[in-house]
């Protein structure tokens, strides 16, 4: 009953989301304002239904009740509840479900925060995201309905994929969602204020918080997905390059382009169209993103059972919206009114900057994880484009991309000084400069770029360190030299300027943790219980190898102890290769030691019948940094994101002007 | 300076960056791109050694030999023709005789391929789509569901194509 009264919830949502995508076209044509309050509250109803098919699917699968398809595809009664209720996700059906669960959530978040945004781009935006979710929502109910019955029930279910019985899947999707789905808000932001032909730094400082929350999300999302792949795929790899991570690489890349616009229009009032057309770009990657790993042209851990007619859907979605939005883009653009032009040599300079490597980066990535498909569709010819494709393509454009973020940061609106930014950057140079050369000169003989890349990180880390003490000196007659005035300075300086710093230093830290990878090693050996494996500084014997049984599966588990180089126990590592017999699958599951940001990593291979085991052992020096700087990097916007200017919404702006601050117009 | 000296500037770097770009993309294509070909391919075609590809093809059965020191033979078959493969490391959990690889590593003179990476199926009811295609081509494989899901569609069994071509490094 609470199935069908949840497929009933998402039909309802259906046609609310119609509603709210009719309503603001309707109050623009007859001119009444109550109207446009509509889409506020059909937000609301949208989002209010779609929770209640969620907690309906959720329900299904807590409670294991094989009537329901979905569950009987994906689930176990003996699988332990926390896989019950993330496994609601780790199918396309209700993975689905939680992407519009999101997106009528972002729509719910637009109609409530009433302060921030003029009506009338709020009613607009709510609108274009009416459209979306109603698409999206059809999309569910006419090829994935996650809601279908089987009769008979059978008593038991298939089980989840044993790759996806991890936490990870708990944390990854969700985030990684909120992300990718967040890009729509600015997305309908944008098509909002072509709708209207009207763009100003309203509009910029309305869309800035749903772009930087989209953004941390997709940070972390990335980060955690990354990390997921790095323990359970059991090579020990960060990165593949892998077209779906390629698919959630490119938004971020285009939405970290779109947040550093936004700021240049917000501060300038330039950039205006390019920014337009960012918003619209970075959600066209989320859904090309969506199409690639949701419509089994790419196959994947992400893909799966594949059906073509949902392909076929999803590339029609694609088109609607992209095309859709680009013709507006090139229709209503040139009403938009242009900011001027301002000197290269300038913070906004060198934002433009950054804006050409990150498009041009994305660029890079997008047409090394197109090409193979399109290659096969024309000639049929397949092709692997790899790691080596964008280590030479990406890395190259995202080297000058770092060397200018502190550059950037020293240089001053409107008009700025080379001579003056290298001056207050000197010392951040010279120390990376000493710093790269000193590790070049204590690991000679290995490879050049981990020193290289080591440098370029604490030059990014120093530099947004920097960044905060000059802005804390001050400038001019305010300049102070007394160190507990820059401390308290420093502390009343704005939460954005912190949240900035503290970003770019993340940034630092993944470099330092990516160039370090350059000194991994890895071992490999067929072992018998007593027998040791060196690999880099350390060496693992292997105590035994013994079974053990988990909830829904059997494991042979190969305990080791780690030793390093003068003999001392540093740690114990387990390792072992679990059956799960609901679905006759093995999954080796790798052991890891942490040693400070360092990992030992070991993964099983087969166990012979002699009790040998072969084993292969990572030494992965400075790995976690990788996915600590993401996490940074995520903090320094959360951070940005609660700085005054973000709270302080338009109304208080025009304060003691015009009541209703939609009518005034920022221009 | 003036409105058109700063505009020059932009298109200039708009420009330069572009091209770099595109030069770059250049680069790489030329050089980092592997193809994959199946047994029959490699036996028709001559493919000059030391070419780096993917080999795609069904593991024959009673093929696999484990030497000392965690290196594997097995032959790869698309049962018209046959490459054998050699490989030093831990195989993919679901590599099986008789079922579905791909293998990526360089042909030697004498015919046998050094893999460096071996993908395997990653759920059991899922086979690699390149394979699947290049057995269609040599009209052994019949479909039995969905297009690119080859395996047979139980009415309960999921047909999940999980975990595709992850490589093995």
């Amino acid at each position: 009953m609470i199935v069908e009264t949840g497929h009933f919830a998402l039909a309802l949502a259906l046609a609310i989301s119609l509603v709210q995508a009719v309503m603001p076209v309707w109050a623009a044509r007859s001119g009444d304002p109550a109207l446009r309050q509509t889409a506020s509250q059909a937000a609301l109803g949208a989002f209010a239904c779609v929770l209640f098919a969620f907690a309906a699917l959720t329900y299904a699968h807590a409670t294991s009740d094989f009537s329901v398809q979905n569950v009987v595809e994906n689930s176990h009664t003996q699988k332990p509840l926390i896989y019950k209720l993330s496994g609601v996700w780790g199918n396309h059906e209700g993975s689905m479900l939680l992407w519009v669960l999101i997106l009528t959530l972002f729509g719910a978040c637009v109609a409530v925060a009433r302060n921030s945004v003029p009506p009338r781009l709020r009613a607009n935006t709510l609108g274009v995201q009416g459209l979306i979710t109603f698409v999206f929502v059809l999309f569910i109910i006419t090829t994935s309905n996650p809601f279908s019955r089987v009769i008979p029930a059978p008593l038991e279910g298939n089980d989840l994929n044993p790759l996806l019985q991890d936490p990870g899947l708990a944390i990854h999707p969700p985030l990684l969602y909120v992300g990718y789905v967040g890009f729509s808000i600015s997305f309908a932001f944008a098509v909002a204020a072509l709708i209207d032909g009207r763009i100003d730094a309203v509009w910029a400082r309305a869309v800035r918080p749903w772009t930087l929350t989209a953004w941390c999300f997709l940070t972390l999302g990335i980060a955690m997905g990354s990390y997921w792949a790095y323990y359970e795929l059991g090579w020990g790899g960060w990165w593949f390059w892998d077209p779906v991570e390629n698919a959630s690489l490119m938004p971020w890349i285009a939405g970290t382009a779109l947040l550093h616009s936004t700021v240049v229009m917000e501060k300038r009032d330039a950039l205006k169209v390019w920014t337009v057309l960012l918003a619209i770009l970075t959600f066209s990657l989320s859904l090309i993103g969506t199409f690639l790993v949701r419509s089994g042209v790419i196959t994947s851990v992400h893909s799966f059972a594949t059906d073509p007619t949902r392909g076929i859907f999803i590339l029609a979605i694609l088109i609607l919206f992209i095309g859709g939005s680009l013709t507006l883009f090139a229709w209503r653009a040139p009403l938009l009114r242009q900011g001027g032009l301002f000197a290269p040599i300038s913070r906004e300079g060198s934002l433009v900057l950054n804006n050409l490597f990150l498009v041009a980066g994305c660029a890079t990535v997008l047409v090394g994880t197109l090409y193979p498909l399109l290659l096969e569709m024309l000639t049929g010819e397949k092709i692997t484009v790899g790691p080596p494709f964008f280590n030479s393509t990406f890395v190259p454009l995202a080297i000058p991309l770092l060397l200018i973020v502190p550059f950037g940061q020293a240089l001053a609106w409107k008009r700025g000084d080379v001579l003056a930014a290298a001056q207050r950057l000197f010392a951040a140079l010279a120390v990376a400069l000493v710093i790269g050369l000193g590790v070049l000169a204590l690991t000679w003989g290995g490879p050049m770029m981990a020193p290289v890349g080591i440098g370029l990180g604490a030059y990014l880390l120093i530099g947004s360190a920097l960044e905060i003490v000059s802005r804390a000196r001050g400038y001019g007659a305010s300049r102070t030299r007394s160190l507990g005035q820059i401390g308290r300075r420093a502390f009343g300086l704005p939460r954005s300027a912190w949240g900035t710093s503290l970003a770019h230093a993340g940034v630092g830290v993944v470099v330092i943790g990516i160039a370090a990878q350059g000194w991994a090693t890895e071992g490999l050996a067929t072992l018998k219980p007593g027998q040791t494996l060196t690999t880099g500084p350390y060496t693992a014997t292997l105590e035994r190898v013994a079974p053990r049984t988990g909830p829904n599966y059997e494991e042979a588990a190969a305990y080791l102890t780690v030793r390093n180089r003068s003999g001392d126990e540093v740690g114990q590592v387990e390792t072992g290769k679990r059956f799960y017999p609901s679905r006759k699958m093995a999954v080796t599951e790798s052991g890891l030691l942490t040693i400070g940001a360092s990992q030992v990593y070991a993964s099983l291979g087969e166990i012979g019948q002699d009790g040998s085991v072969g084993l292969r052992l990572y030494y992965k020096p400075l790995v976690l940094m990788i996915w600590l700087g993401a996490v940074v990097m995520a903090l320094g916007g959360g951070l940005s994101l609660t700085d005054r200017r973000m709270r302080v919404g338009v109304p208080a702006k025009a304060r003691g002007r015009a009541l209703p601050a939609a009518t005034v117009p920022a221009e | 300076m003036t409105r058109k000296s700063r505009r020059l500037i932009l298109i200039a770097a708009c420009g330069s960056v572009l091209a770099l770009a595109v030069g770059l993309i250049l680069f790489a294509m030329s050089g980092s791109i592997v193809f994959f070909r199946s047994p029959s391919d490699i036996a028709q075609q001559g493919i000059a050694p030391g070419t780096r590809l993917r080999l795609g093809g069904l593991v024959k059965d009673g093929s696999l030999k484990r030497g000392p020191g965690q290196t594997v033979d097995f032959t790869v078959t698309d049962t018209n023709a046959t490459v054998e493969v050699q490989y030093k490391g831990l195989l993919p959990d679901l590599f099986r005789e008789g079922q579905g690889v791909v293998a990526e590593g360089t042909l030697e003179p004498g015919g046998l391929f050094r893999a460096d990476t071996v993908l395997a199926k990653h759920d059991e009811s899922y086979m690699p789509r390149e394979v699947a295609d290049a057995l269609k081509a040599q009209g052994r494989w019949q479909e039995g569901g969905a297009k690119g899901g080859p395996s047979p569609k139980p009415a309960t069994a999921s047909a999940e194509k999980t975990l595709g071509p992850r490589s093995e490094r």
